[in-house]
């Protein structure tokens, strides 16, 4: 899917028309872990644990374009400056977040004045520093958030999300 | 943390699911979907060839698709007494909603009950009597037999009056045509029971008195008339929450093609916010008018684009009445009818005057009478009028919306493209009834009767009057104080005969008690007050039929079982004839007995065969279902080529007929600005600090029956929000989220604080209706003339009860205005 630009006023329902188009921005390198050739089927799907960037790469308020769990869901990492619940790294302040409006599958904008994102589509908007929480709007889900993991080296991984992203039946496709 | 559902995929719905049509059974607007049923130990496929979409969902879909839905649309319930799997997504095909879901309807799913996944464990399975001192589950039988031997003693043939009656009157959800019948028949054709109210307010009688007695039926438009219009006029009115889908669909394609937008609100409200951003900011004018102030408003505005002459003159004089007075000021009639110049003469106001009562500029009134009136290129300009709760349950109802219809009457703005002066509803509607005429017009205030220690027996179906009635701190005092009566009268009687209870209930009546049954889907506010609580049913539970907001007349077809023995209210209504019949014969009353004949309904088929379909022959289930979601708009003047034919929109032939006059002409409205007119409201606002404008938000429907127990609603507001201006909470020491007292005379509630920095110093806007503080407490017992409450106008003080509870500490407190791109 597509990122929002935030750009230009692409006319609300002309977004995404065509599909899996590659992300921009952010180094994904996606490693999906090898599975046993026999096993019964799993109660839950396999995340991948997928390196989204360096703690290094992430400014205060400026959202680090990513894609999890493969090209096909863009996200973004966002250092918060403050402490919140959920939030990983040595200042508990590093959240991450699909953008893709879990309403209509809308790309969602930042507004980094009040910390939001926000869909063009039918006005939803979202607080990363309530964990995704639907400030107000038509999705019927709060945000997906990664699960983050942030290593000794500062690496910063994605292990999981925690509700089901738009156009998706399973998360892992 | 905000709540989350960790639900990492759903079960894929097989190309072999059977797929109903269901129109939402929320809002008024009636969004089409789909509900999916297949059997629990079968999926579908990613491979095109294994799902109901022909898809390949081993990708990523695109935004909109038709072959997504979210977990709140998926749940497992019961089909035939079999565990099926069950998705309700939107209908793409629907010309209502073109595939939109509100947040409300895309979790029809998620609230029904299911004993599998756990939702909805609050719905009543069995009838439940007072009995050891709690409510203990029984048979229909015997619930509706004590029914029906304690109101046999308090009725009789010529005399009906100890028996008070609340029903509700609406569509979608547990009403609709077959279950307003089943009410309508047994208490006004059974019986003439006079001391009845509908859900929301606290008699029988019309919303809209005036717009019906000046012509106009409410609901005269297609939602198609704001994509061909020039001017959308929407007046108390928050449709982008509150009618989502008809905004999102609609008025927002609309004003993409031109449309501007005038909004009469005191508050700004995200309906506005959006309209600027669909229209461009230069295309909205916001009238944030003095609360109460619209009939002066209306009159300027009328005023002004008479004196300039922008009326449609012909059809002023082809299809409005000519001369003075057709129908003189009474108790009945809350202010004179007739022709426009006698409207002109009595409504006559000047932009100076009406911009002082209103506290708006004199230049925005000249611009929206301009945006509503003025030709555009010599030809007459297309408004839309939009109104709702703002004016329905505000100051002076009657004479407020007559001046808001006047407008439209003078303009020609009626029955043709573009045009339309309509309420944009709550509930769907789904009303047929035998005549009400002998209720009366004014209508018994019933809430205050019983205030007043009036009333023996009291019948209440899906009503919540402790939620959601004014005076209602009074109200709760005296109603459990007056069942409580019973309840310990039935307590004593415990372990004697049916005979002996049935006395002890009456002799407690007769102190003053109250016996109360209630028919409802869950145990309510109310409810917790009941000596006997029958369970019923909701749409999908039950086939059920309703039209919404431009009159399309749909079938939601039954796609699960009822929880438990639940049954379908007109089959609970037949139950209780029936019952009553027998009751009477057996105490010799056979003419009486004879009365409650005719209800050997088997099905809600056979009530609504009995009922809406002897009136409109032509519309049967089978045909419905045909038509399936895009329905049929009413009234149906045929069927041809295997299709129901409809009516786009009312009164296209300029002839007006609602108010049943021979000479099918339309009535003006003479009623002049008077202040505020309820009893007790210049007094209030004059005591105290705080206007406490109340109404509905985007995320729960309306009473929250469902929504309260629902944990992505409940997780957003776990107490009602109050929208407070951040300089006034800082004056009172009060922080974003902490809880606050709302008092004034006539009761006291909570809420929790939200600050607003749109919101006027000295005005606050709270959720109305929530479980965890009715703002109805505070809201006095005046009501407009006829008795239409006035819930708008309250005014209190406000304090802090205590810092931001537990389970507000995660919540957010931004502004729930969307941002467009920087």
């Amino acid at each position: 899917m597509k990122r929002c630009r935030h750009m230009v006023d692409v006319g609300r329902r002309q977004f995404l028309r065509g599909a899996g188009l590659a992300t921009a921005g952010a180094a994904v390198a996606t490693a999906l872990p090898s599975q046993p050739q026999a096993a019964p089927s799993l109660a839950r799907v396999d995340y991948p644990s997928t390196r989204l960037a360096n703690v290094k790469d992430l400014k205060v308020n400026e959202p680090f374009e990513v894609a999890y769990p493969d090209a096909d869901a863009p996200g973004v990492l966002l250092k918060l400056g403050k402490r919140v619940e959920g939030g990983a790294g040595p200042d508990g302040d590093i959240v991450g977040f699909s953008t893709i409006c879990p309403h209509k599958g809308f790309p969602l904008h930042y507004n980094a004045e009040d910390r939001t994102f926000n869909c063009p589509g039918h006005y939803s908007r979202f607080d990363p520093e309530a964990g995704g929480l639907q400030i107000w709007g038509q999705a019927t889900q709060n945000l997906p958030q990664y699960t983050l993991r942030i290593d000794s080296k500062g690496d910063i991984y994605a292990e999981g999300l925690d509700e089901l992203l738009y156009g998706r039946l399973s998360n892992v496709l | 943390m905000a709540y989350k559902r960790n639900i990492d995929r759903l079960p894929i719905i097989p190309k072999d699911a059977k797929k109903h049509i269901v129109t939402c059974h929320y809002c008024i607007v009636g969004c089409g979907y789909h509900a999916y049923t297949w059997p629990v130990n079968k999926q579908g496929g990613t491979a095109p060839s294994q799902n109901a979409f022909g898809a390949d969902l081993s990708k990523q879909q695109e935004s909109e698709t038709e072959a997504w839905y979210s977990p709140s649309m998926y749940n497992i319930v019961k089909q035939n007494g079999e565990d099926v799997h069950l998705v309700i997504k939107p209908d793409k095909g629907c010309s209502v909603n073109s595939g939109l879901g509100s947040v409300r309807g895309a979790r029809m799913a998620e609230n029904r009950r299911s004993d599998v996944t756990g939702t909805q464990q609050q719905r009543l399975t069995d009838p439940l009597v007072w009995r050891y001192g709690t409510w203990q589950p029984t048979s229909w039988d015997d619930a509706l037999s004590l029914v029906a031997e304690v109101t046999a003693r308090f009725i009789d043939k010529d005399n009906e009056d100890d028996l008070f009656v609340s029903m509700f009157d609406h569509g979608g959800s547990a009403g609709g045509y077959e279950n307003t019948w089943g009410t309508g028949k047994l208490y006004f054709h059974s019986m003439k029971v006079k001391h009845c109210r509908i859900h929301n307010r606290p008699a029988y009688n019309s919303e809209v008195h005036s717009s019906r007695d000046m012509g106009l039926d409410e609901l005269n438009y297609a939602y198609e008339d704001y994509g061909l219009t020039d001017t959308i006029f929407l007046v108390g009115a928050n449709p982008l929450e509150t009618q989502t889908n008809l905004f999102l669909n609609h008025m927002v394609p609309g004003m993409r093609k031109g449309a501007k937008v005038v909004v009469v609100d005191p508050r700004r409200t995200v309906t506005i916010n959006a309209c600027e951003d669909a229209a461009g900011k230069e295309n909205v004018l916001h009238l944030a008018i003095n609360s109460g102030t619209d009939l002066a408003l209306f009159n300027t505005l009328f005023t002004y684009i008479a004196d300039k002459g922008w009326i449609d003159k012909e059809f002023i004089k082809n299809s409005t009445f000519q001369g003075d007075v057709a129908q003189p000021e009474n108790e009945a009639y809350p202010a004179a009818l007739g022709s426009f110049e006698l409207a002109r003469k009595a409504c006559r106001m000047s932009v100076a005057e009406g911009a002082k009562i209103c506290g708006v500029s004199e230049a925005d009134i000249i611009k929206a009478a301009e945006w509503i009136a003025k030709p555009i290129n010599g030809r007459r300009r297309k408004c839309v009028t939009a109104y709702e709760k703002g004016i329905i349950w505000g100051n002076d109802n009657y004479r407020t919306i007559g001046a808001l219809v006047n407008i439209a009457l003078a303009t020609g703005n009626v029955g043709r493209e573009g045009g339309g002066v309509c309420r944009l509803g709550g509930h769907q509607e789904g009303y047929y009834r035998p005549s009400d005429a002998h209720v009366g017009r004014p209508a018994p205030y019933v809430d205050d009767l019983i205030i007043k220690g009036k009333g023996k027996v009291h019948h209440v179906w899906a009503c919540d009057h402790y939620k959601t009635t004014l005076n209602a701190t009074e109200f709760k005092r005296v109603y459990n104080r007056r069942t409580n009566m019973v309840k310990e009268a039935m307590d004593a009687a415990a372990g004697g005969t049916r005979e002996d209870l049935v006395n002890a209930i009456v002799e407690a009546v007769n102190k003053g008690g109250l016996f109360s049954v209630q028919v409802d889907i869950i145990h309510s506010q109310i409810g917790q007050a009941a000596h006997v609580i029958l369970p019923a049913v909701e749409s999908g539970e039950m086939n059920l039929t309703s039209m919404n907001g431009e009159r399309r007349l749909r079938l939601t077809e039954k796609y699960m079982d009822p929880p438990g023995t639940a049954k379908p209210d007109c089959l609970i209504a037949a139950g209780i004839a029936q019952h009553l019949e027998r009751v009477l014969r057996k105490m010799g009353k056979n003419d009486y007995a004879d009365q409650f004949k005719g209800y050997v309904w088997k099905t809600e088929e056979d009530a609504f065969k009995d009922g809406y379909q002897k009136g409109n022959p032509e519309v049967t289930y089978e045909r419905l279902r045909a038509m399936g979601n895009n329905g049929v708009q009413e009234p149906v003047v045929g069927y041809k080529d295997g299709k129901l034919i409809g009516t786009k929109r009312l009164y296209a032939d300029g002839k007006f007929t609602r108010h049943g006059r021979k000479d099918k002409k339309a009535l003006f409205c003479a009623g002049a600005w008077r202040g505020l007119e309820a009893p007790g409201k210049k007094e209030q606002k004059a005591a105290h600090k705080f206007l406490i404008n109340n109404g509905r938000s985007n995320i729960n429907w309306q009473n929250w029956f469902l929504d309260q127990e629902n944990e992505f609603v409940s997780d957003r507001y776990p107490y009602p929000f109050i929208e407070m201006n951040p300089d006034d909470m800082a004056s009172l020491g009060i922080k974003a989220g902490d809880l606050v007292e709302v008092y004034n005379d006539s009761g006291a509630t909570q809420a929790m604080a939200y600050p607003t920095p749109t919101a006027k110093k000295g005005e606050t806007f709270m959720l109305f209706a929530s479980p965890k503080g009715t703002q109805g407490n505070v809201i006095n017992g005046g009501t407009n003339t006829l008795i239409l409450p006035n819930y708008k106008q309250t005014w209190a003080n406000i304090r802090k009860l205590a810092d931001a509870p537990g389970a507000v500490a995660h919540l957010s407190f931004k502004s729930k205005e969307y941002t467009p791109p920087a």
